[in-house]
């Protein structure tokens, strides 16, 4: 059994060692909000917060999360309220939208570290999360808008 | 397709039958075939309990909240948005009000006039299909909660009004929202020939963003939307398949010993197409799988690769294949041309690859079962399920997800997955509830690919450059043998739609055709033949103003007086490109125009070459699909089909070695991704013209705009897709 903790709740969960926390959260914790693409790191679907650092939870093992907290799609915000998730709507930017909750938290990351992002460290932030709808344009816009919307509160 | 109806689900209607029931809903009359579908739970009436149902596709409930039933399937295009657009506009519902849920499975509810009746989400047709039929529901809705008020407030109708979510009587200032109504309205009877809206009285249609925005947006901005991959039934098993290493091997023996100890891992079967394992979760299974060991019988699997497929296309290339068309004489006028262009573009295997990759839940009672999958065919799959599990159709509930994309392939015509899902089910005896989950190389190594292709092409220019003459041979695989839509003769017009059609004006046009048999399965893939016939011809288009010492977009303006709109969608994307204009330097222009699913769409891409690999900086988009639903959502499909189709020039190709498919994640298959993304601007031609589609037409010229782009940089044109290998 390990130990964890997930958008602030400690979890006691029974798997092996080996299982991707991305099966631990979708699995046995329940929370689906974060998708299985590829289970390669190759696609950024499963995108988590792993003390603040994104990481592909694809490609985490159990029994390398330790002590350090986990934040899911789900633990963003609340209420939908986190910047990113205000400007995602205020730009229409999901079509399919499996992918976005990787996107949303890649980008959440990504202002949490620079206040203000080019799209040159757009592109590199968010190189390693496909989108097979092709909303990278407004994935673009919406980071700049949260950006905007995250300073304005500031 | 009425062969298919029969064979696949005994409850589907006929094409003529379809046509007696779209008279039927064009006159607003959903109730007169609603309680006649093989379901047969609902009862023929206006209400269900405190709700006001008029028809098929909206319902009120006494707190004002309209939920609208999608006969489509929402897999990020905006189907749920724009079907509920259309309803909200004529009902004056209030937007905030407005949900969405995806129908189950019925042919004479939620079929699709596009797809001879059958249900079904494809071919760009959501809109098309649905305007009139969906407007006809929402006035009806509407007339009857108007009806309500006026016997409640003994006025006539004509002195009453509507806003959004409520009637109102201006004289009087009295105002009675919807849910006030319901009750009263679902009591009267429901009307006849209802009037529509005048165009210019539309409130939400047609409107920017920010009036009718995604119903779907906020769930897929914070994991609450459900997808099939996301459900979970009680005591639900998990399972993951060994699926065969080569198309058409089979299970010869397998040891599951070591799966089986494997903690978690509750049951291991052999199906049809594999071995599969059931675990309380997908890791265990996954696990269980790895410790399987299995023995293929390959004596029937196909053994080439895609080097032995293509050669195979190319020797029969040279050979006459089955006529198409042929106006004049091509051939010999090419024989005495001043100018001849010769040139074979091959196209490569192409996965969907969308980013949910294929899974399916079964429940499988004693004398029923439940499907929960992102239902693209659901009778179709229906069908299959029913003659797995030797159930009657309406004994099986299809219960429709949001889908992870799909870009065609939850429209299998086989089912595969689907009937893959119920097998492993059956295999159980219903023991449990199964959720099949295919990892990526499941999905991509199952093939179901958009085939390759070889277009070979011959044209001809008189002394003063202008074209005589142009002859094409397609070769390559039937999409649409085998399948619902097989034509009867052998004929398959998916293979060459776009090219034959081509409405250039020169006046010897020859093309021909040879379906090739390969052992690799095939599938539509967004805009279907499209995908290759736009590269072929625009790309050869190009090849000839060159030769002929004429600016593309010139040149092609001179052979299009006869089709007003496809000129007029070049002109603008040209103009808002600013094509006279040199491009800024180190940068190239291409220009590529095409219709499909009866829409117009131009493309003009800016493309420079950065350490020998082409970079896309712009691309300028114009698109007449007709009356415009929803602009934003327009806009949205445009940008994604340019990414898509983008992702598929550069990078497309999926390689078979021997039988095997390499091509198996996102590391081998290389896809777009955000540095590569170009800026899209897309124009909107105005029109009054019916609605068509947008979902896939966006996707044909991106490829060869790009192409043509380079080939005016470099002088060379492109003739193996993809651009970057």
């Amino acid at each position: 059994m390990a130990s964890i903790t997930i958008n602030g709740q400690p979890r006691d969960v029974t798997a092996d060692p080996s299982t991707p926390l991305l099966w631990v959260l979708r699995d046995i914790v329940g929370l689906t909000g974060t998708k299985f693409g590829c289970g390669i790191a190759q696609c950024g679907a499963c995108t988590v917060h792993l003390d603040g650092v994104p990481v592909r939870s694809c490609s985490t093992p159990l029994s390398a999360v330790g002590p350090r907290p986990v934040t899911t799609i789900e633990g963003l915000s609340t209420d939908s309220t986190h910047a990113v998730q205000r400007a995602w709507v205020e730009m229409q930017v999901a079509q399919c939208g499996y992918c976005q909750s990787g996107q949303i938290m890649s980008a959440a990351a990504l202002l949490d570290r620079n206040a203000a992002p080019t799209d040159a460290d757009i592109d590199t932030a968010m190189q390693g999360n496909v989108c097979r709808c092709g909303t990278y344009q407004r994935i673009r816009a919406g980071i700049h808008r949260a950006a905007e919307m995250k300073r304005a509160s500031a | 397709m009425r062969r298919f109806l029969m064979q696949a689900d005994t409850t589907a209607v006929s094409r003529r039958d379809f046509v007696r029931v779209s008279l039927v809903l064009g006159g607003g009359l959903m109730v007169s075939v609603y309680g006649c579908g093989p379901n047969g739970e609902e009862p023929p009436r206006a209400a269900t309990g405190g709700t006001l149902e008029p028809n098929a596709f909206v319902r009120i409930d006494t707190s004002g909240n309209v939920v609208v039933t999608s006969k489509h399937l929402e897999m990020g295009q905006g189907a749920y948005t724009g079907l509920a657009t259309i309803i909200a506009d004529e009902l004056d519902a209030d937007w905030s009000t407005v949900t969405v849920e995806g129908a189950g499975a019925d042919d004479k509810k939620y079929g699709n006039a596009t797809l001879g009746g059958l249900q079904g989400t494809g071919g760009s047709s959501a809109i098309a299909n649905s305007w009139m039929q969906h407007r006809q529901a929402g006035a009806t809705a509407r007339a009857m909660l108007v009806a309500a008020a006026a016997a409640q407030w003994k006025l006539p109708v004509s002195e009453l009004t509507t806003e959004p979510g409520m009637v109102v009587h201006a004289a009087t200032n009295r105002r009675a929202p919807y849910g006030t109504l319901v009750t009263a309205a679902a009591a009267m009877p429901v009307p006849a020939d209802v009037p529509l809206k005048d165009p210019s009285a539309f409130r939400y249609i047609g409107k920017e963003k920010g009036i009718t925005p995604r119903v779907d947006a906020k769930a897929k901005g914070n994991g609450t939307a459900t997808f099939t991959q996301d459900v979970k039934l009680p005591g639900m098993l998990t399972a993951v398949v060994a699926h065969a290493p080569r198309f058409g091997a089979t299970v010869r023996s397998f040891d599951a010993t070591k799966a089986k100890a494997v903690p978690g891992v509750r049951d291991v079967v052999q199906i049809p197409t594999g071995v599969a394992v059931l675990a309380e979760h997908f890791w265990a299974a996954k696990l269980g799988r790895d410790a399987l060991t299995v023995e293929w019988d390959e004596s029937a699997a196909y053994m080439k690769g895609t080097a032995e497929i293509m050669a195979q296309f190319r020797e029969a290339a040279a050979r006459p294949g089955r006529g198409v068309r042929n106006d004049g004489d091509a051939d010999a006028t090419i024989t005495n041309a001043s100018k001849t262009v010769e040139a074979t573009y091959a196209f490569p295997y192409l996965a969907h690859a969308s980013m949910e990759p294929l899974n399916c839940v079964v429940e499988l009672k004693s004398d029923s079962a439940a499907i929960w999958n992102a239902n693209q065919f659901p009778t179709v799959d229906r069908g299959v399920v029913a003659k797995i599990f030797g159930l009657a159709p309406e004994k099986i509930t299809m219960h429709t997800l949001l889908s992870g994309g799909s870009f065609g392939r939850r429209a299998n015509p086989k089912s595969d997955y689907v009937a893959e899902a119920a097998t492993i089910a059956k295999a159980i005896a219903g023991r449990a509830p199964v959720k099949l989950v295919w990892t990526r190389e499941d999905d991509m190594a199952a093939g179901y690919f958009r085939p390759a292709m070889l277009h070979r092409l011959r044209g001809g220019l008189d002394a003063a450059g202008t074209p005589v003459a142009w002859w094409q041979r397609v070769v390559g695989q039937s999409m649409m043998e085998g399948t619902m839509f097989a034509d009867p003769t052998g004929n398959d017009t998916s293979s060459y739609e776009g090219a034959s059609d081509h409405v250039y004006d020169i006046p010897n046009v020859f093309l021909d055709v040879h379906y090739e048999k390969v052992g690799v399965p095939i599938q539509w893939w967004r805009s279907v033949g499209h995908t290759h016939t736009a590269f072929a011809v625009e790309m050869f288009v190009d090849e000839m103003a060159k030769a002929a010492g004429r600016d593309p977009l010139e040149f092609r303006q001179a052979m299009l007086a006869k089709d007003p709109r496809r000129l007029a969608v070049l002109n603008l994307a040209a103009e808002k490109a600013g094509w006279g204009s040199p491009p800024p330097a180190g940068r190239a222009r291409g220009i590529a125009v095409h219709k499909s699913f009866d829409t117009y769409v131009a493309e003009v891409a800016e493309v420079s070459l950065q350490d020998g690999v082409p970079r896309v900086h712009r691309v300028t988009c114009a698109v007449d699909c007709g009356i415009v639903v929803n602009p934003d959502v327009v806009r949205a499909q445009m940008e994604g089909a340019v990414a898509f189709g983008l992702g598929a020039a550069l990078f497309g190709r999926i390689e078979i070695d021997g039988g095997r498919v390499t091509s198996l994640n996102f590391d081998r298959y290389r896809v777009l991704r955000q540095r590569e993304m170009p800026e899209v601007t897309v124009h909107i031609m105005p029109s009054t013209e019916k609605p068509t589609g947008v979902g896939e037409p966006g996707t044909p010229p991106i490829g060869p705009a790009v192409a043509n782009a380079l080939f005016a940089l470099t002088g060379t044109p492109t003739r193996t897709l993809p651009l970057v290998t």
